[in-house]
């Protein structure tokens, strides 16, 4: 198996502040890693070093097959970093942004042109292409970055909370980019706080909280840490409620919002033996959901942090 | 890196820098204005109380306007060099093979070439309100060789400035110092009509060498008495002790803002 990132050991401090903790991170070839991690995790830490910006007090990291601290030049030849803020040049339009950064990429001027040119159309932006950028919407922003990154073709793309800030649309507009870009055999480390994003983009998923790596495995290795399916029911009052907890064995009972929480495993049979358990009780009707943990659970259960902006996402 | 490669990376910065310094209406007008207003201003408004010579202010105070007006541009370069910090953009270069102090040269470039502009339009505006410089050709090779001496020290200064200052708030800070600083020179009039302790300063500020060199070249003599030789040498190794010292550490900086 061959890796595009392994790094060990990654350890930096600021000041007193411990941002990374001896992280350890390895990213398998043409997949995506997710860093997810609330804010102030060290995610975007974790980037500025694998991306030779910042430089780490211990630890040892090859990136794209080149030592980091020994051969960075190497690292960044093959590296493209669009982070945290778009970072486009207002004044300068699309086509002079992309055109810019193709000349410091070195590419001849006729080939910087075509370039610039095909990569307008294929992150649609050839209708706004001549516009400032100042002009340009969040989502517009983020793709004009996405582009100048894909100028060359790199072996590892840092994606630094590629969509923070933007609308749904627009998000979902990004993620169909990444996948795009995924499948033309680009690695890709994203850090995110949005564990949608993760569990749509993602092939692994370290967890990473307070500079430690607290979990990783895929997105559903993590659910499978916190448990099964389980079918919800709420009530419109506390007196059935207790009824219906009654017919069953340790249910998990929420008073405040009225849910019952019954373990299933999803199928018919098991949805509807429990249905007749009610009936037969003459429980008042509830409203039925079936529940299968997310990773906002796995979030919680690892970091005590709850419902990491999920709502912002919704 | 190869030096060709430190060569075209910078060229493009370059051009990325001149072509925000023409986007932007406001800072464009200012800096064109300003030399022609702050001329007429000096010569027409203060010019009749200050000049004893009967020559004409305008003889004498062209050189100063040509230190304040870069001094001006400075302060432009320096809020253009903290923007950038603050953006993005930097960190994108910084992680790609590029040659790391493009970025900076950009800057410095389009310094340059504002403060030519301007410094054109202060002898031109000269010309046209009396100022008559004595000067052969080669005294005239001269003073353009100071001038461009002193705006490229000046514009690394402003690079270096606007590495340290962390906002664009801050970095304006540095305009004001060195819109006010060319006052206490004998940028505006000769030092000995100042008080014991100003005098003293204004002789043995950086700006009154430079000022008196270029008076020298383009006037045949200096206000302080000073000899033009001499005040060329001391302008010259201020010029190349801040170009240099300011250079090495806006590289050194921007390497080290991590």
């Amino acid at each position: 198996m061959t890796y595009t990132v392994e790094a060990q050991g990654i350890t930096r401090s600021f000041g007193d502040h411990l941002a990374l903790d001896r992280v350890d991170l390895a990213i398998e070839g043409g997949s995506v890693l997710a860093l997810l991690g609330p804010n102030g995790a060290g995610k975007t830490t974790m980037v500025r070093i694998l991306s030779t910006l910042t430089r780490p007090d211990a630890g040892t990291a090859t990136v794209a097959g080149h030592d980091l601290l020994a051969d960075p030049l190497g690292v960044k030849r093959q590296i493209s970093l669009t982070g945290q803020f778009a970072a486009v040049d207002d004044v300068l339009t699309g086509r002079e942004n992309l055109d810019l950064m193709a000349r410091l990429r070195r590419l001849p001027r006729r080939a910087a042109r075509a370039r610039t040119a095909e990569l307008l159309d294929t992150f649609d932006l050839l209708d706004a292409a001549d516009r400032r950028a100042a002009t340009y919407s969040g989502g517009m922003r983020r793709r004009l970055d996405l582009a100048i990154s894909m100028i060359e073709r790199p072996r590892l793309l840092f994606l630094d909370e590629p969509t923070t800030g933007l609308d749904p649309r627009s998000r979902e507009g990004l993620w169909d980019i990444v996948v795009r870009l995924v499948e033309d055999g680009v690695t890709v480390l994203l850090t995110t706080q949005y564990l949608e994003e993760a569990d749509r983009l993602a092939d692994s998923i370290a967890v990473l909280n307070g500079g430690r790596i607290v979990a990783r495995g895929t997105a559903e290795e993590l659910k499978a840490r916190v448990g099964g399916a389980v079918m919800r029911l709420r009530f419109a009052d506390l007196d059935p409620l207790r009824e219906a907890a009654s017919l069953f064995d340790a249910p998990r009972v929420d008073e405040r919002l009225r849910t019952l929480e019954v373990p299933t495993d999803g199928s018919a049979e098991d949805v509807q033996r429990t249905l007749a358990r009610l009936l037969a009780a003459d429980v008042a009707s509830p409203e039925v959901s079936i529940e299968r943990p997310s990773l906002d659970d796995v979030f919680l259960h690892l970091t005590g942090h709850g419902h990491v902006d999920l709502g912002e996402v919704a | 890196m190869s030096p060709i490669h430190a060569i075209s990376d910078s060229r493009a910065m370059a051009g990325r820098c001149l072509r925000r310094s023409l986007r932007d209406p406001e800072a464009f007008f200012t800096a064109l204005t300003l030399p022609i207003v702050l001329l007429l201003l000096f010569v027409y408004v203060f010019g009749g109380a200050l000049a004893d010579t009967g020559t004409g202010y305008a003889n004498y105070v062209v050189p100063g306007l040509i230190v304040l007006c870069a001094g001006f541009g400075a302060g432009t370069t320096a809020v253009a060099v903290a923007t950038d910090m603050s953006n993005g953009i930097v960190d994108r270069i910084r992680s790609m093979p590029v040659f790391g102090s493009s970025l900076l040269v950009g800057h410095v470039v389009a310094s340059l070439a504002r403060n030519i502009v301007a410094t054109t339009l202060v002898i031109g505006a000269g010309l046209a309100t009396g100022w008559r410089p004595s000067a052969s050709v080669p005294d005239w090779i001269a003073a353009a060789a100071v001038v461009l001496l002193f705006i490229t020290a000046i514009s690394w200064l402003a690079a270096a400035v606007g590495l340290l200052a962390r906002s664009a708030e801050a970095a304006t800070a540095f305009t004001m110092v060195l819109m006010f600083v060319p006052y206490v020179s004998t940028a505006f009039v000769p030092a000995d009509t100042m008080p014991a302790p100003l005098a003293t300063f204004a002789r043995h500020q950086p700006f009154t060498p430079i000022i008196e060199t270029m008076r020298g070249l383009w006037m045949g003599s200096t206000s302080t008495g000073t000899p033009i030789g001499h005040e060329a040498i001391v302008a010259v190794a201020y010029c190349l002790a801040i170009l240099v010292g300011s250079a090495l550490a806006a590289t050194r900086l921007f390497r080290a803002r991590a």
